[in-house]
């Protein structure tokens, strides 16, 4: 973007864009809550982790990324996935076990990807993208271009040991990669403040000499503000940085997790401060919508929702005889 | 032909790719000014510069992880790994990561990534810095895995595995490195996937693979100079996908079968060339199958100690004589001059 075009502040919403940012929050999290049906409904079987409260990280993120930048996404990817530009058709199709599934029914939630998107996977090891992004950044300064690779994480990511090698290595060569750690406080059951020996996961960053910033993972315009600065300034050689958003996620880490060590206060609380509510009080109170318009808008994401989820139930279902495809490039 | 080192025919075979294709470059600890921990990238750093010898972290995580991730975008890295030892500090990049990722992802991306590392029992470095871990790549579907016996093999090898669009484990004998041997004055390759007999035979097929293949050309020589056995000697070279064809010709042709090989007996390389052998050969079979192995014990350090648990070649040698029992053995001159035992 040129620096002749004046950016907006959170305080003075651009109608346009608060839309696309309250349809893509709406889009990830009916495609999540309708994936979750599907499960209830036993039309789906496997594993399956959403990020349903979380979604302002994603989109606030990728409405910074160009198509060719590159993200690597962990097991609770379905938002970063949908936030870069994947077709949730086509997502849904890999839930169902699909021939037009993007991964043809090889990978399923936890391996979704796009690789054409520039979304070189969601990972089922927790931190194992990490380092992944940070070859990506390595890449692209092989390659000389103005690429950004872009590692989403958990908070429980930053405790193991592919997290620290990998910006260690990004810090040390100056790579053009932004770590975004979604910090909804929990790894599975355990609060990750009780077994980490940093106060945040900023200061884990800082460790390795990279700016780190901490801010409202709820909240889509600090998330977008903040990501711009830092993915400007990786793409224009400063290199890279930490973006700790401070987050929750409504359901448990699975489907099988009641969520025993939290409380429903607690729960209700980060409720209050939905990502996706907040936004279209905010548009309406600006004067910018009608509530009749914020209800038409997601009337229509549930109608795409279900269109797609229809088209991906007529797909043809995937080859048994071609279970060994793909294992090898020919 | 010429005689080069082996060390020097892997620096060759870098060399030449990294100058006809600049997306390959090298990565690992050392690897750069230094010349590598075994100086197998001597000279490198000073022909291509820092970026395409490129020094890293001590991170073995790092280094798959990142040489994965600029793989997945565009490159074609070789990745160098210590000791084969150190590829368990990321085993989940390798197995996990590198392996599944093109099948995980339905096709959507190639993996041109080699990971080059070495290994070597009996040179007294403990149960760390000694191992075999071939078979346990072999197991996973999505690598392949590629073991040089002589500088002719790991040059023509390794230009083939940096050409490919698959991850490999490009593992070098660490007591192989000073070893001579010819190979051609003009660029060749050599095929991944395929064996090589080394040595032509009759009465019984040895498998290996490493520097166990010389180790079994040594033993074969004794055998028929001692008791007039004709040895034929399989080097392995791709341990997976193993080259089941080039076995099985062999072991139909001479009804024996000794398996060979420098890792731990148990579930090693010997185990599945048997039941391979057993599943597709069992109608040519004149004799139990033996396999010859390290025995089932960490590495010690000591010289003596280390000794007893590694096979040698008197281990294989007394390993082929034992499917030959005394009472079958005509020991008269012609019978051995016609290099056959009679049953």
């Amino acid at each position: 973007m040129s620096t002749a075009t004046r950016r907006k502040t959170a305080t003075e919403l651009d109608r346009e864009e608060a839309f696309q940012f309250l349809r893509q929050m709406m889009l990830i999290r009916e495609f999540e809550e309708r994936a979750l049906k599907l499960f209830t409904d036993a039309e789906l079987v496997g594993m399956c982790h959403v990020s349903v409260g979380q979604e302002a990280v994603a989109v606030g993120v990728c409405s910074q990324l160009r198509k060719d930048d590159y993200v690597a996404s962990t097991h609770r990817g379905h938002g970063h996935c949908i936030a870069k530009g994947a077709d949730i058709g086509r997502m849904f199709a890999e839930l169902l076990g699909r021939e037009q599934g993007y991964c043809r029914g090889r990978g399923g939630s936890m391996h979704m990807a796009d690789v054409s998107l520039g979304f070189i996977g969601c990972n089922g090891i927790v931190g194992a993208g990490i380092p992944i992004a940070a070859g990506a950044g390595l890449s692209i300064k092989y390659r000389g271009t103005d690429q950004v690779a872009v590692a989403f994480f958990g908070d429980g990511a930053t405790n193991i040991g592919a997290f620290h090698e990998g910006l260690n290595f990004a810090a040390a060569f100056c790579l053009p990669v932004v770590f975004v750690c979604e910090n909804n406080m929990y790894a599975l059951s355990t609060k990750t403040s009780c077994v980490s020996g940093a106060k945040c996961v900023a200061d884990k960053g800082a460790a390795y000499c990279m700016e780190s910033v901490v801010v409202d993972g709820m909240d889509v315009y600090a998330v977008r503000d903040a990501a711009r600065r830092l993915i400007d300034r990786a793409r224009s050689g400063g290199g890279p940085s930490l973006l700790e958003c401070n987050t929750y996620r409504y359901y448990g880490h699975s489907k099988s997790d009641t969520r025993p060590y939290r409380t429903r206060e607690e729960e209700a609380e980060w409720r209050r401060r939905d990502c996706i509510d907040n936004l279209a009080a905010r548009l309406v109170k600006a004067g910018l919508a009608t509530q009749e318009q914020i209800e038409a808008l997601h009337a229509e994401v549930l109608r795409h929702v279900e269109d797609s989820l229809n088209w991906a139930r007529s797909c043809e279902p995937t080859k048994p005889e071609e279970v060994g495809r793909y294992v090898f490039a020919e | 032909m010429r005689e080069v080192f082996y060390r020097q025919a892997i620096n060759e075979a870098m060399c030449e790719e990294m100058e006809r294709d600049e997306r390959v470059f090298l990565m690992g600890e050392d690897v750069g000014f230094f010349g590598g921990a075994m100086r197998v990238s001597r000279d490198m750093y000073a022909k291509f510069g820092p970026k395409r010898v490129m020094d890293t972290p001590l991170a073995e995580t790092a280094i798959v992880g990142a040489a994965l991730g600029a793989a997945l975008t565009g490159l074609r890295p070789i990745a160098e790994i210590m000791f084969v030892d150190f590829t368990a500090v990321c085993f989940d990049q390798i197995v996990n990561q590198v392996a599944k990722v093109r099948y995980m992802l339905g096709g959507q991306v190639t993996v041109p990534l080699v990971i080059r590392t070495q290994g070597a029992a009996g040179k007294s470095y403990a149960a760390q810095h000694s191992q075999s871990f071939e078979m346990l790549f072999a197991h996973f579907p999505g690598l392949k895995v590629v073991m040089p016996s002589t500088p002719y093999d790991a040059k023509g090898l390794l230009k083939s595995a940096i050409r490919e669009d698959n991850p490999i484990i490009f593992i070098e004998h660490g007591a192989l490195y000073n070893s001579k041997g010819l190979i051609p004055d003009e660029e060749y390759l050599l095929p991944i996937g395929k064996a090589d007999v080394k040595r032509e035979g009759t009465d019984v097929t040895i498998t290996a693979h490493g520097r166990c293949a010389l180790q079994a050309i040594e033993a074969a020589d004794r055998l028929q100079a001692e008791d007039g056995l004709s040895v034929e000697v399989v080097d392995l070279r791709t341990i997976s996908p193993m080259d089941e064809e080039t076995i099985f010709r062999s072991v139909r042709k001479t009804g024996r079968l000794v398996c060979f090989e420098e890792g731990h007996r148990n579930i090693g390389v010997g185990a599945e060339v048997a039941a391979r052998v057993v599943e597709n050969c069992f109608d040519y079979l004149d004799a139990p199958i033996v396999r010859v192995a390290a025995m089932d014990v960490p590495i010690p350090c000591a010289r003596e100690l280390e000794a007893a648990m590694l096979p040698n070649v008197d281990k294989l040698v007394a390993a082929v004589r034992s499917l030959f029992g005394e009472h079958q053995m005509i020991q008269s001159g012609a019978a051995a001059a016609s290099g056959r035992y009679v049953r």
